[in-house]
């Protein structure tokens, strides 16, 4: 545990020591409510609600997310200091964990930022604020998820923008497969088994409910399990560096 | 305190280490040298558990570098070849990285870190953005790291490489300081630094040791007297002749 919180630390000091944080912060921060407002057009709906900020919200975290998590390991390679890391005591799950908790902690941070929509939808209406919490609680498990998946991708490549393109891809089709036009599509050419287990992949879908208030074991396990996923083969693709011949 | 037996490790079809042995204990300084790509820094990636041997045991302080790899990890400091480091932290708050890694926390922490800054001789430097330094203090920064939990065994690849002769003269006199307390691996291309501070000189070319003895002994197979020649004798044309040498010398019943 020490370890994992002096990469913890690290990590999220990394962040914000370069302008990374500070320029994903603003972009998110300016991306989210214009979206909301001008795509979404929230104060116009008529509603006191922040659906137009959610339906929104993983096409924008599909990319800002593996911006963040991009450097996690492939700017390690790049600078040689995955060798000291990997000659340190450190497990490789604990750093895994920690770079992963350090880049969420900056996702929630960021959606956070939009805290104050959620204000002015209580300024002008009486929404259903358990649902608007479920909501965000949903976006974070949904920016984990994206995060771990990018996080795994970092750790195949020394190049950073390789390591997003590639993250920017995968999370493209998690998102993309839970789409009706994409459903409907493998519907039409495949039996519609093959179109519910798509439907069960995405995370667009798993979002889906999460986004309306409601909160299921079933996505909360599918959440959780993309994220061991992505950060167990994260780890194994950093150990097969090691290359063991046992 | 550092053993390698029969290690062996491929890249591919490259065969870089082909069954090294060698043994060092408290109080030696043992220098690793051979030409480029003699398999100097993968021994010294094994021994440290950042690369897995294909066959072979490494060990620091009885622990194996595979299976008990953080134990031997513990005991170890290990300065990798370029000296990498995050070019955004200060080399103070990259030597306090690598003591909360260890678990070293509160004045302890600090305590270790500025000796480890000062024996390392960063200065003011030690506050600035690695990034921001010099060569030579980014090497003395990872320096600092290397040593700050006073470990056991020091694995330190090209110590010296960059730095100026006041740098080098002073990275020496740590290495000579430190020296009756530790077990130190060094690899080196220079052989002023095997005589400046070195107590045992291992020479490998193709994987394998051709020599391994002490810098006078090692002179002393010179035509001319020198470690050049004795390294140019052992790594150069007659490596092929060494090579076969020592292989009979291993096949020699004991």
């Amino acid at each position: 545990m020490t370890a994992l919180w002096a990469v913890y630390r690290r990590e999220l000091a990394a962040y914000f020591e370069t302008p990374l944080a500070w320029v994903f912060l603003t972009a998110f921060s300016i991306a989210a409510p214009s979206f909301a407002w001008h795509v979404g057009g929230l104060f116009e709906t008529g509603r006191a609600d922040l659906a137009p900020l959610f339906d929104y919200l993983p096409w924008l975290l599909m990319v800002l997310m593996p911006a963040l998590a991009m450097r996690a390991w492939a700017e390690e390679r790049e600078t040689g200091t995955l060798e000291m890391l990997l000659a340190a005591p450190i497990a490789l799950w604990a750093a895994a964990l920690a770079k992963f908790l350090a880049a969420w902690t900056v996702a929630i941070l960021a959606l956070g930022l939009t805290f104050p929509l959620w204000i002015a939808v209580n300024h002008l209406g009486n929404p259903d604020n358990a649902a608007i919490a479920t909501a965000y609680f949903g976006a974070a498990l949904l920016a984990g998820g994206y995060l771990a998946i990018s996080q795994a991708l970092s750790a195949t490549t020394s190049n950073q923008v390789i390591a997003f393109v590639l993250a920017t891809g995968a999370c493209l089709i998690l998102t993309a497969a839970g789409l009706p036009l994409v459903l409907d599509a493998v519907a039409a050419q495949l039996p519609g088994v093959y179109a519910e287990a798509l439907a069960g992949l995405s995370a667009l879908s798993r979002f889906d409910s999460l986004r309306r208030g409601v909160i299921s074991l079933a996505d909360l396990v599918y959440f959780l399990s993309l994220i061991a996923t992505g950060l167990a083969l994260a780890m194994a693709l950093v150990d097969t560096r090691r290359g063991g011949g046992r | 305190m550092i053993d390698a037996h029969d290690l062996v490790k491929h890249f591919g079809p490259t065969r870089a280490v082909d069954g090294l042995s060698f043994s060092a204990v408290k109080g030696e300084v043992v220098a690793l040298l051979g030409p480029n790509g003699a398999g100097k820094s993968t021994t010294m990636r094994m021994l440290t558990g950042c690369l897995e041997p294909d066959s072979g045991i490494a060990s620091i302080c009885g622990y194996d570098a595979v299976r008990a790899r953080r134990a031997a990890q513990s005991a170890l400091g290990y300065l990798p070849e370029g000296a990498p480091a995050y070019p955004a932290m200060t080399p103070r708050a990259f030597t306090r990285f690598h003591l909360r890694v260890r678990g070293f926390k509160g004045q302890a922490l600090r305590d270790a870190a500025e000796l480890a800054l000062e024996r390392a001789r960063m200065g003011d430097a030690a506050g600035r953005p690695i990034g921001m330094l010099s060569k030579g203090f980014k090497r003395r920064a990872a320096l600092a790291a290397a040593i700050a939990h006073d470990p056991a065994v020091l694995i330190l690849d090209e110590p010296t490489d960059g730095l100026d002769p006041n740098q080098k003269d002073g990275v020496r006199a740590l290495i000579r300081m430190m020296a009756p307390d530790k077990t130190i691996l060094i690899s080196t291309h220079l052989l002023d630094e095997v005589e400046a501070i070195c107590t045992r000189a291992i020479v490998i070319t193709g994987g394998r040791i051709v020599s391994d003895t002490t810098p006078a002994g090692l002179i002393s197979t010179a035509p001319d007297q020198s470690l050049a020649g004795a390294f140019r004798m052992l790594t150069g044309h007659s490596a092929e002749q060494a090579v076969a040498r020592a292989a009979s010398r291993r096949k020699r019943p004991s």
